[in-house]
């Protein structure tokens, strides 16, 4: 039983210098047989072994991971939660997690720092305006919170961004959905996998997937770092490894992996209290809250699992930044690192069955997925333990590439992460 | 960010190119005997190699003529570039 954090806990703990608190998760080796495996301990992976063992009781699971969990895109985006998606399917996906997101402190007893400090979304051209407007009606018709700015009110909602007729792409209004904003990424995967293992769930680190056994078109087990381990179901969630994994399995999926960058500044005094996006001049900034400016840039144009990406990315997104925010225009940037994201063509993630039978993926999650992680464990648990999707991710099966029924997400995911 | 060693123009900085993603799909010689099984697998589905990738970039702010790489996209290392409609110079490594 773990201990509860609380703020006696803390007083209590800060009494012995911190050094006598509870582990949050053991550290097992694996045993020989599992009932299902989840292959990644990023946040989506760790959410859906939390909601295996919690809502359908399946407990004897295994997390693996090649890292240390929470290590890769969970630790490398850039931490934005919204659900203002354009099309009925990806408006109940997304706005299913953003309502666990309202919750999930409480539920985890752990603070993940969610942050409703609300999403901008910038119009620059007519297009743009057009785009967003419907945008807005959309999510309104699916009982998300969306209003429309125009420039005077964008500027008073954010005074700091350059609203002048004359620049290159003057700002001509934007959507601002007040529900939305951040959370603390490494909390998440923490919380997570606490909360996971206090119901049993053996979370493996350091253990590399080499291979998947097949008998058939039935999965066996994993041939890992750490030996063979048996099990009947097998969740892949590996996000820009999944084609990697798939390889592995004998089957393709629809996915490009490619390098997404992001950086944050040297920490300053409050100075924007929200998150604005611009998807026309690709810049996104909010602030952290150690005062960091934290900054998406773009994907890399080819497939790369390096996770560096150009510097030509960069530079691209900070003249838009500088051009949007001129007073940003002598602060020194602090960090750049880069994570592989796994693309769909129509930019809307997988949560699905396969060919194969006890193979699952949760993949496809593109430059968008940590907004979704509470709302895409809890599907892709129920879709693992019931051997079939939840109404809320049946529209994301690997079949749509067939049928031709895509989610084609491109304008409300393309930039915007 | 890499250097690349255009046939026609010689060695550019990657950003004057434009990637255009796995080599040698064909085009399906008879589109209309296509299941729609193989057409997802002609369209969508795709190797996503982490190792060595064959695949098309044109030189776009360049020469503009197509032509074939074969990268590791592991370390982006580029092995080698050979035209369109040449045999690859290597099969795999």
């Amino acid at each position: 039983m773990k201990n509860k954090y609380s703020i006696f806990s803390l007083i209590k703990n800060a009494f012995s210098g911190h050094e006598n608190w509870q582990r949050a998760w053991r550290d097992p080796e694996p045993k020989k047989e599992y009932d299902a495996i989840i292959i990644g301990g990023g946040g989506h992976g760790l959410a859906t072994a939390y909601y295996l063992a919690k809502k359908h009781k399946i407990n004897n699971i295994a997390v693996v991971e090649k890292g240390w969990i929470g290590g890769g895109n969970t630790g490398r985006n850039t931490t934005i939660i919204r659900s203002n998606y354009l099309w009925d399917a990806s408006a109940g996906l997304y706005d299913h997690a953003l309502k666990i997101w309202e919750g999930l402190s409480q539920e985890l007893n752990y603070n993940v720092m969610f942050s409703q400090r609300g999403v901008m979304n910038l119009a620059h051209n007519l297009q743009d305006v057009r785009d967003l407007k419907r945008r807005t009606h959309a999510n309104r018709l699916n009982g998300i919170d969306a209003v429309w700015l125009n420039t005077q009110e964008v500027k008073k909602f954010c005074p700091i961004i350059n609203t002048s007729p004359n620049i290159r792409y003057p700002v001509l209004g934007g959507t601002l959905q007040k529900r939305a904003g951040t959370a603390r990424h490494d909390a998440v995967a923490w919380g997570y996998a606490r909360g996971a293992d206090e119901m049993g769930v053996d979370i493996i680190q350091n253990c590399e997937v080499k291979g998947i056994k097949r008998n058939g078109n039935e999965v066996e087990g994993i041939e890992t770092t750490k030996g063979f381990i048996k099990t009947k179901k097998i969740g892949v969630v590996a996000a820009g490894h999944s084609s990697v994994i798939a390889n592995m399995a004998g089957i393709r999926l629809p996915l490009e992996s490619k390098p997404l960058q992001a950086l944050v500044s040297e920490p300053v005094k409050p100075i924007i209290d929200t998150v604005v996006m611009s998807n026309a001049v690709h810049a996104y900034v909010s602030q952290s809250d150690k005062g960091e400016l934290v900054i998406g840039a773009g994907t890399d144009s080819y497939v790369s699992y390096t996770q560096k990406g150009s510097h030509n990315i960069v530079e691209e997104t900070l003249r838009a930044i500088l051009e949007l925010y001129p007073i940003f225009s002598r602060m020194k940037m602090l960090r750049q690192w880069g994570g592989i994201v796994d693309i769909c063509p129509d930019a809307s993630p997988i949560i699905s069955k396969t060919q194969i039978k006890g193979l699952y993926f949760n993949c496809g999650w593109g430059t968008g997925g940590f907004k979704a992680t509470p709302g895409s464990g809890d599907l892709f648990a129920h879709t693992i333990a019931n051997d079939e999707p939840h109404k809320l991710n049946a529209a994301f099966n690997l079949n749509r590439f067939v049928s031709g029924d895509l989610v084609d997400e491109h304008g409300a995911a393309a930039v915007a992460h | 960010m890499f250097i690349i060693n255009c046939p026609y123009c010689g060695e550019r900085d990657q950003t004057e190119f434009s990637c255009g993603g796995e080599a040698h799909i064909e085009r399906p010689k008879q589109p209309t005997e296509l299941s729609d099984d193989q057409w997802a697998e002609y369209l969508f589905m795709r190797k996503n190699i982490k190792g060595i990738q064959f695949e098309r970039w044109n030189h776009i702010h360049g020469c503009r003529k197509w032509f074939n790489v074969i990268r590791d996209t592991s370390n982006d290392k580029i092995h080698a570039v050979y035209k369109m409609g040449e045999k690859p110079p290597i099969k795999s490594l």
